[in-house]
């Protein structure tokens, strides 16, 4: 029987994460926007989208933090097979976390950056249920006039942008959808 | 398409790196976020960081343009385009409505940009306080404190001697409030532009820095109260399309000084002549041909 932890990657390395990857870019810079991605086919409960991130952005040069439910040994075993990152338990070492937002909370663990580094910080992945433009109302950069997005929280997400230009940067993904929010983004209930 | 390269020439985990490093630039607009540069089949100065920028953001369904100084037809735009086509076997065009990616150097087309459209800056000296502060080590101080008077002081110094602020390329600009970036040597007449729909990211190669300016982002040249900003332009209308709102070149025509202005954004002035504009010095498009 062949081992689950060596399937489920890309098929098409180079080709797929370029197409997950442009996903991920126009998530980054147009926040609450959603996008689709797909190719990874990770073990449970990591979603496709949330999986198909890993695969693109992670490797040895990655430090990643599992929350919860995500830290099982099926998925440990996955991401060490596919991408070589090393899954550390200390937040203050991670470059990327992926939980849901229970399992990430509090946040302000994670690595915000240095004022001559602020890009030394940490992104976030949160799982979600469900993913909608409704919600949160969002301005900033990469917002023509406003969007909107369901978030798990705002007090959080509002600190956060207070901290620019440090802070932390999130992805949340729902099944193969996958959206984000940057530290510019300013947020309103 | 030769199957001897990986999509995109660079390796993948070269791509991941500049990936992570890309999504960092878009959430801290205007921030110069280290890269680990590679050496790539050109040499340093003819857009190796724009060339590593657009290899890591190139998907198999986009279509490249690739610009130096407006023009599609110049060296280093016609070998960056062959280099894409034969390593990524992606469509290329020189239409700038038709492109998804755009590779500049030193110009923004004149038409406005879209939503599904991203341009690639190739940029030589990404610090914008280097002339005036050479020790990345400050520099890097100066914007973690936001001390930008130095650059003001800068551009006073041009009114003192010149009586306007005469610097007309590379004009800074501040992003969002926050960082002072170089937009790379584009002319002071592109800066307005900067504020646009598409998203913008810029690669030093030699210098190892990207940058990055998310759409609809806030981009304002630095200037003074009493010497606000112009985005100048020539007098002149172009010579073959008569356009009044493109940024022109000058020629010289000829050893008695004759000169034309020509559009530098040469699918722009293919599109007003193929609309029947005609300029000064310009003739039907179809009699050109012949």
């Amino acid at each position: 029987m062949q081992n689950p932890s060596v399937t489920g990657g890309f098929l098409d390395a180079a080709r797929d994460s370029a197409i997950a990857f442009r996903a991920a870019l126009d998530a980054m810079a147009r926040p609450g926007k959603i996008s689709e991605v797909s190719g990874a086919v990770p073990p449970a409960p990591l979603s496709v989208a949330a999986g198909t991130l890993l695969l693109t952005l992670c490797d040895p040069e990655t430090p990643v933090w599992l929350g919860g439910a995500f830290a099982n040994d099926a998925v440990v075993a996955w991401l060490r097979f596919h991408t070589g990152a090393s899954v550390v338990s200390n937040r203050k070492e991670a470059m990327f976390a992926l939980g849901t937002w229970v399992d990430l909370f509090p946040i302000h663990d994670f690595p915000i950056g240095t004022p001559e580094y602020p890009d030394r910080s940490a992104t976030l992945i949160v799982e979600r249920k469900t993913l909608d433009a409704a919600g949160i109302t969002l301005t900033g950069p990469g917002i023509k006039t406003t969007a909107a997005l369901s978030l798990p929280d705002i007090e959080a997400f509002q600190n956060n942008a207070g901290l620019f230009p440090l802070g932390l940067d999130f992805f949340f993904t729902s099944g193969s959808r996958v959206a984000a929010l940057p530290r510019t983004t300013k947020l309103e209930s | 398409m030769s199957t001897e390269y990986n999509f995109a020439y660079l390796d993948e985990q070269t791509k991941r790196m500049i990936r992570r490093a890309l999504l960092k630039g878009v959430a801290i607009p205007g921030y110069q976020v280290p890269f680990a540069s590679r050496e790539m089949p050109m040499p340093y100065g003819w857009g190796t960081g724009g060339v590593q920028v657009t290899a890591a953001c190139l998907k198999p369904d986009d279509t490249l343009k690739v610009i130096d100084q407006g023009a599609d037809d110049t060296t280093n735009a016609v070998s960056i385009r062959k280099f894409f086509e034969k390593t990524a076997a992606v469509a290329v065009s020189e239409k700038t409505e038709e492109s998804t990616v755009i590779q500049t150097r030193h110009r923004i087309p004149e038409q406005d940009l879209t939503e599904d459209q991203i341009l690639v800056y190739q940029v030589p000296i990404p610090e914008p306080l280097r002339f005036l502060e050479p020790r990345e080590t400050e520099t890097r101080k100066m914007h973690a404190l936001e001390e930008y008077g130095l650059m003001h002081v800068k551009l006073y110094e041009d009114i003192a001697r010149h009586g306007r602020i005469a610097t007309s390329y590379a004009y800074p600009v501040k992003v969002e409030g926050r960082y002072v970036m170089d937009p790379s040597p584009i002319p002071k007449f592109d800066n307005p532009k900067m504020e646009m729909a598409a998203l913008q990211l810029f690669g030093a190669g030699r210098e190892q820095r990207i940058y990055a300016v998310p759409p609809y982002t806030k981009v304002v040249s630095l200037d003074f109260e009493d010497h606000p900003f112009e985005k100048g332009g020539a007098p002149q209308a172009c010579g073959l399309c008569d356009a009044h709102d493109a940024y022109l070149d000058e020629v010289i025509m000829d050893d008695a000084g004759t000169r034309m202005f020509v559009c530098s954004d040469t699918d722009y002035c293919r599109m007003r002549r193929e609309a029947g504009h005609i300029g000064e010095m310009g003739v039907p498009l179809a009699e050109d041909a012949a």
